[in-house]
């Protein structure tokens, strides 16, 4: 049997305002729990919301950025449940009317371009966050539980996309390609470890032209758990169809550490949410000039970049990839490029050496001490052969390390390249004499004394010489 | 007539003004007013709680303030009672529920903060059925208040409380909340003038919400010129509250002239008929032609699709009700039960099914029924089309007339206990109202005489944003009727 897989992801983003969606408490991450609270977002009697206008223009942008169009007037809901994190025990969120609706995405998926429906993006607010106390760990069976309501009232961004996407790898790159657009724009931090990006998928496998039974799986917190939770999802849905069994229309939670999705509640078990409108807030009517500012304000989005950092540039695709794919990156990139040096060398350099060094310590390029200047110094000692790409990589470290700039640690090293010939002569003659045999050798046919008599030449020089002129030298010496 | 006796008698701009020229002093006023209460409630239950320390602290800052500034705020040292679900910092706020029963706000409703700005001092907060579900103050988990016309009668509700500490003279004027008519049935019952203004002139911030939509803050005195007084005081926008509207208030006591020649006054058909109690048509006839003796114009109207209005109402006020309701959790604040529980679900279930009274749970479990899939179009969605209609029908009415008028409820007081009984009856006092606060619209309720001994109220109704037609029209009628006047002394000790 062939299998058809179908996904559709439901993501909310934490919009990094400065108050929250609806009261004036600030939306700053963490804090003393229960000190970023208010009457509005306790939900004390006779509180009222009042919407946050910087939180809509991210909401807008977003929405533009994802190619939706903006309904001129959305309608906010009340989406009644009782939960303990929930301090009205209900959530001002959009439904019918939703800020925007009808964009898509396309992402690249190496060998081909999946472009993907995205239904709506409309805004709401967060919860508060509880720590179930008790084996469980969840609020079924727990002891007691600890609620924090700084997180309550911070203004999401919901985006939902149609079911579009036809593996977990798909998933995942979507994911991601949203991430980077939205840390393009700035509206986000998009932390998955910190809940500001979080995503919730609904997949079905199916046999035939009918879709199948979804299934929703809920607690991914990284890319790759959102991976490892639809690849064990994929696998139990076919499992079971092969079996001959049906599945059953639920929501599954992912746990991480067993990598499995435990059944959390069933269709029949689902909360009747009685949608109705928000009455304490007016209908949220859009200026159509205001729209258009907030449109004029989107940045450059990756997939533009990617292409004009190959047309412009001529960098290879791949390293274009990696440099668009973090808005800080690719800014560095630029600067840099901006110097005499090649920017195809400064790409290379900042996809290899430089990440690998990143990623060892740990920390973003905008928190390294290397600047963009820099990198273009070092590349250009190392284009004008000043230095050998060995100990371009010592300088780099050294820069690192200290924070100088490339032409001053080479200096201060005497780490210029001996590119004098007259001066390697010197060396070279002395080498001969110390090494009498091997030149014998090599004028007897042994090709490999050669690369010995090399090798003691870039050794007195402590690796200053330019290695493929003191090969040809010593060639030249050796067969006169 | 002693002192205290004379002074409990003037109304509030008088009170304003003697105070101002050093006449009376702030404390004498208050403590007047607190000696009054003291020997009215036992007999009334008109406050919840009252706050005799807060309010002479109040009369202190008030003063520091004055001689610091040299000038007097408008209505300083004026002594007033504030419906009890309205927030007030530091003092109880109980909407007379067991829910709520310990609960001290950490802020300030905005129509309380504008209160105290101009200077007026805060005796008490007033009895209320629970969050405002009912019509005769019966629900509150305090127990009741009585009429001071009759204490076997009801004061009307749910701002009971209110109407009744004015009318018997604890205070000069009060603020109530009106969702159907909470602040003009309790006002006719109690013989006082009571104001729903239009929908958004006052901040509901700090109201606690029963049906979002529908509430709205009002003021209740014993004359039009110090119920236009405290609308002055309460209106105007605020920025914390999303339905505020952005209007610039006119001093409505000053601009009273009491001239109706001309007006065009539409007596609304479908209140005026055969649901009315016989007593309460004749006395609402006989102000039909008082004002026609005045110059207005009047002539009857109809709009039609008010007959559907209690139904719109149940339904929208309840829908909202449930969900507004929600916070009460035990989560927070407020009551919990004591009860052990298993998990968090059976908290809930036992904190609100000890902590609501059987009123406000038939409103939360028929809002959430309206609500709930596979009924929403069939209730929620349909009351909210014709609720439409229903404003469209206001709407036409104004091209043709300047005011509408009805008489307030359909009864006077009735018996304590008498409707509590049969919620559908009770629901009926409210028939009169209820389409105001459907439409968004202001209006006011008069006293236009006494049936049986009891008062009977006059409604009029303005087109939205029409506060000031409104009073002028009402000031004209008041001293044509010259209510309180005739019958001050019936609610008072001799």
């Amino acid at each position: 049997m062939r299998f058809e897989t179908t996904i559709g992801l439901e993501i909310h983003v934490e919009l990094s305002t400065a108050s929250k969606m609806f009261c004036g408490c600030s939306a700053l991450f963490g804090g003393e729990p229960n000190t970023h609270t208010c009457p509005g977002c306790l939900g004390h009697p006779g509180s009222l919301p009042v919407t946050n206008r910087q939180a809509v223009a991210y909401g807008i942008m977003l929405a533009l950025a994802l190619n939706c169009e903006i309904a001129p007037r959305s309608i906010f809901h009340r989406k009644n449940y009782f939960y303990p994190d929930m301090p009205k025990n209900y959530q001002i969120s959009q439904y019918d009317v939703p800020l925007s609706s009808g964009g898509s995405l396309e992402i690249d998926m190496g060998d081909y371009i999946r472009r993907v429906g995205i239904t709506r993006v409309h805004l709401e607010e967060d919860t508060g966050k509880s720590i179930h106390v008790g084996e469980s760990g969840r609020i079924h069976g727990a002891d007691f539980s600890l609620e924090d309501f700084n997180r309550a009232g911070i203004p999401l961004a919901e985006i939902v996309t149609e079911p579009h996407l036809k593996s977990p790898e798909e998933a995942r790159v979507f994911l991601q390609s949203l991430r980077s657009i939205i840390i393009y724009l700035g509206i986000s931090d998009c932390k998955m470890e910190e809940g500001s990006l979080r995503c919730d998928a609904n997949i079905s496998i199916s046999a035939d032209e009918r879709i199948g039974t979804k299934v929703e799986v809920k607690n991914m917190n990284s890319f790759k758990s959102l991976y490892r939770a639809l690849v064990f999802e994929e696998e139990r849905q076919r499992s079971l169809l092969q079996e001959g069994k049906t599945i059953v229309q639920e929501t599954r939670h992912w746990d991480e550490s067993n990598g499995v999705a435990i059944p959390m509640r069933t269709k029949e078990e689902a909360f009747d949410y009685r949608y109705f409108p928000e009455p304490d807030l007016v209908p949220l009517e859009l200026d159509p000039t205001w729209v258009e500012e907030i449109r004029k304000k989107i940045p450059e989005l990756p997939a533009a970049k990617l292409e004009r950092f190959q047309s412009q540039y001529s960098l290879p695709q791949d390293v274009a990839m990696v440099l668009v794919g973090e808005e800080e990156m690719a800014d560095f990139f630029e600067r840099s490029a901006d110097s005499k040096a090649s920017p195809v060398e400064i790409g290379k350099w900042m996809v290899g050496d430089i990440s690998a060094i990143l990623n060892e310590k740990g920390i973003s390029i905008k928190e390294a001490p290397i600047s963009p200047q820099m990198l273009g110094e070092l590349v250009l000692l190392l284009e004008e052969r000043t230095i050998s790409s060995k100990m371009a990589k010592e300088v780099l470290l050294e820069v690192f390390e200290t924070g100088k700039s490339p032409r001053s640690i080479v200096e201060e090293k005497n780490l210029l390249q001996i590119t004098d010939e007259k001066e390697l002569e010197k060396i070279i003659d002395e080498v001969m004499a110390e090494n009498s045999k091997a030149v014998d050798d090599f004028r007897s046919g042994k090709e490999q004394a050669l690369k010995f008599l090399i090798g003691n030449v870039m050794k007195k020089t402590r690796g200053k010489a330019n290695p493929s002129l003191v090969s040809d030298m010593v060639r030249r010496k050796l067969s006169s | 007539m002693d002192f205290k006796n004379k002074l409990i008698r003037k109304s509030a701009l008088e009170l304003a003004k003697l105070i101002a020229t050093g006449e009376l002093s702030a404390e004498e006023v208050t403590s007047a007013f607190l000696e009054r209460i003291e020997e009215a409630e036992p007999r009334l239950h008109a406050f919840i709680n009252l706050f005799p320390d807060f309010a002479f602290e109040e009369v202190s800052r008030m003063e520091a303030r004055f001689q610091k500034d040299g000038e007097n705020t408008p209505f300083a040292g004026v002594p007033v009672a504030v419906k009890d679900d309205l927030s007030t910092k530091e003092l109880l706020t109980t909407c007379g529920s067991k829910m709520l029963e310990n609960f001290v706000p950490v802020y300030d409703a905005t129509v309380v903060k504008k209160v105290k700005d101009a200077g007026v001092v805060l005796l008490g907060k007033t009895n209320m059925d629970e969050f405002a579900a009912g019509s005769s103050t019966e629900t509150s988990y305090f127990g009741p208040t009585m009429n001071p016309w009759d204490t076997s009668r009801v004061p009307g509700g749910s701002s009971g409380g209110s109407a009744a500490a004015v009318a018997s003279y604890e205070v000069p004027w009060a603020i109530g909340s009106d969702t159907g008519g909470s602040i003009r049935q309790p006002a006719s019952f109690c013989g006082i003038v009571g104001m729903k203004p239009t929908y958004g002139l006052v901040s509901r911030y700090g109201l606690t919400a029963f049906a979002s939509s529908l509430d709205q803050v009002g003021p209740m005195a014993r004359n039009v010129k110090d119920c236009a007084a405290m609308l002055g005081v309460i209106a105007g926008h605020d920025s914390l509250d999303g339905t505020s509207i952005q209007v610039e208030i006119p001093g409505y006591s000053g601009m009273l002239g009491g001239n109706v020649k001309g007006v065009k006054v539409g007596v609304v058909k479908e209140l005026a008929g055969e649901s009315i109690e016989a007593g309460v048509l004749d006395l609402f006839n006989r102000s039909l032609d008082l004002l026609e003796g005045l110059g207005a114009c009047v002539e009857e109207v109809s709009l039609p699709s008010l007959k559907y209005a209690l139904s719109v109402y149940s339904i929208i006020a309840s829908a909202e009700a449930s969900s507004n309701l929600a916070r009460y959790d035990g989560v927070r604040y407020g009551f919990r039960t004591d009860e052990p529980v298993e998990d968090v679900w059976e908290m809930y279930a036992k904190t609100r099914a000890e902590g609501f009274g059987m009123e406000v749970k038939r409103r939360i479990m028929l809002g959430t029924y309206v609500l709930s899939a596979g009924h929403y179009d069939q209730y929620y969605s349909k009351a909210q089309m014709i609720r439409t209609l229903i404003a469209e029908d206001f709407s036409s009415a104004w091209e043709k007339c300047d005011l509408l008028v009805s008489p307030t409820s359909p009864t006077t007081a009735f018996q304590l206990g008498e409707k509590l009984v049969d919620p559908l009856k009770m629901y009926m006092a409210d028939m009169c109202t209820i389409p105001v606060n459907l439409a968004g619209i202001p209006a006011i309720s008069i006293p236009c005489g006494l049936s049986d001994g009891l008062p009977v109220g006059f409604q009029i109704m303005g087109p939205p944003l029409g506060e000031l037609k409104v009073l002028d029209v009402a000031y004209a009628m008041e001293g044509a009727i010259g209510f309180e006047e005739k019958t001050a002394e019936k609610v008072l000790p001799s």
